[in-house]
């Protein structure tokens, strides 16, 4: 938002809520990269870590739903300022959602580990993934803070190549089942970990489509690409 | 730059490349708009941007005085009310106007509403008083003073008083309400009260009113008019000006970044 407004009180509470929202995408990565360390290396500390960092994670939404209710009541924001809150608010949801992924992560590692199998399960294979993911995220984030369009729409491209990564894992892991029928149950908890991952990117997409939002005024959920695309032209 | 969008809705005054002038002063400038029927549409802009001056043009109020001139083309139904031959008072008949201050008549509740009925309708005695309490209905001030219709106008309270004036521009049955300002003066629980008449009236009127308050615009028009400088800037449905202005110009000024 470069130009000011007349109010400059308000220019505060709208940037005070934004570097919110930052703080909140800057916990919530480091929720995922822990996650993703506690997988790599099957640690349990780190997964509980990420467990108990979750309650700071819901806390930080509640306040900022709280913040963006007292300027919505008070300044009853038009056009371009309402489409910002409107989108810091579903930011914070998504933001929020993917600190759940990070915590089921967590969670499934420590029943992996409790299971015993951890070292023979195919789990290297989600580093792409997982990789792609948090980067995805951090995008997003990026993207967010500068308002920018085209990074959104690279963004919704990118979250293909993580469904595709899901999608072949789901292919590997069936055949690992299918080898080893003592390993299914600690199969499915990491293709339940698998799925969180691929959430991250979904609410990565989610947070660049509101980018789209706030700066053309076109809600572009549900949209075809191309049409996407001339919407940012 | 004036653009006129275009609105489907049939239109009851065409504006058509209007311009204005207070002395030497051009207060208007190629002003083309179409104001829809049986719809609010409310202009807004800042202090001396026309807007009053635009509404005064709509029942040729300018024309009380010598040195302010109109040229372009304002039609009413069809019309061109500037060079109409017809009588001024038989046009502010159909084309009614409520002011900021409320201007009640030094009479009673009663007589403030019949005063204008008389000059143009020759009704009897009980015809008389259903007019009267048909206005004070429709102003939704009747339940407020059914009892004290012949005690003083000037007695009401502000929004009372509003409303009685808003009565006295629907009694002799209008087809435009033209609205300047008509809640500047007005407590919030008044103008609540104004606002939920304004939105009753459309079903019977074509409502156009100047208001300086953006959110009332917001709440209770259909179309909003965007004016600066003399220009319209912006003219499109109230939804699409408050959400998704297409000019850069009328969303700096609506969410308060103009100056």
């Amino acid at each position: 938002m470069p130009e000011k407004h007349l109010s400059t009180q308000f220019d505060s509470e709208l940037s005070a809520v934004s570097t919110r929202v930052m703080e909140l995408g800057g916990l919530v990565e480091s929720q995922i990269r822990n996650a993703i360390y506690a997988l790599s290396q099957f640690s349990a500390e780190v997964a509980n870590q990420v467990t108990e960092a979750e309650a700071r994670v819901n806390a930080m939404e509640v306040e900022i739903d709280r913040e963006l209710s007292s300027i919505i009541s008070r300044r009853q924001p038009t056009a371009r300022d309402l489409r910002l809150l409107i989108a810091i608010s579903k930011t914070t949801a998504n933001l929020e959602r993917v600190g759940d992924e990070a915590e089921k992560i967590a969670r499934m590692v420590r029943r992996i580990i409790n299971s015993g199998a951890p070292r023979s399960l195919p789990s290297l294979e989600l580093r792409v993934a997982s990789d792609l993911a948090s980067g995805l995220l951090r995008k997003a984030l990026d993207a967010f803070a500068r308002l920018d369009t085209a990074a959104a729409v690279a963004i919704l491209k990118e979250d293909d190549l993580i469904d595709k990564e899901f999608d072949g894992f789901v292919r590997k892991l069936v055949t690992y089942m299918m080898e080893d029928p003592r390993m299914i149950s600690p199969s499915l908890d990491l293709l339940f970990l698998a799925k969180a991952i691929e959430r991250i990117g979904d609410h990565s997409k989610n947070i660049a489509e509101f980018i789209i939002y706030v700066v053309k005024g076109e809600d572009v959920r549900h949209t075809p690409m191309e049409q996407i695309e001339s919407v940012v032209k | 730059m004036n653009t006129a969008t275009a609105i489907k809705e049939h239109s009851k005054i065409s504006v058509k490349d209007l311009n204005f002038y207070y002395g030497k002063f051009h207060a208007l400038k190629g002003i083309n708009l179409e104001i829809p029927e049986k719809k609010v549409t409310a202009f807004i802009g800042p202090s001396g941007c026309g807007k009053s001056t635009l509404l005064r043009i709509f029942n040729r109020m300018f024309e009380l005085y010598p040195e302010q001139r109109a040229e372009g083309e304002i039609l009413l139904d069809g019309e061109d009310l500037l060079t109409s031959k017809k009588d001024v008072a038989l046009l502010r008949a159909k084309v009614g106007m409520v002011f900021q201050k409320p201007t009640p008549f030094p009479m009673s509740i009663f007589d403030n509403i019949a005063f204008g009925v008389k000059l143009f309708e020759n009704l009897n005695a009980t015809d008389m008083e259903e007019r009267v309490e048909w206005a004070l209905r429709k102003a939704a001030l009747w339940s407020e003073v059914k009892d004290k219709l012949n005690q003083s106008g000037s007695g009401l309270s502000g929004g009372q008083q509003q409303r009685l004036c808003i009565a006295r521009g629907i009694a002799i049955k209008p087809e435009v309400l033209l609205l300047d300002e008509p809640c500047s003066a007005l407590d919030p629980i008044s103008t609540a009260k104004i606002e939920e008449l304004i939105t009753e009236l459309k079903n019977d009127y074509t409502v156009v009113i100047v208001t300086h308050n953006m959110q009332q615009a917001a709440r209770c028009s259909d179309y909003t008019a965007y004016m600066y400088l003399g220009d319209l800037m912006e003219f499109g449905s109230t939804e699409q000006m408050f959400f998704k202005p297409s000019r850069k110009e009328t969303e700096d000024y609506i969410t308060g970044r103009f100056g």
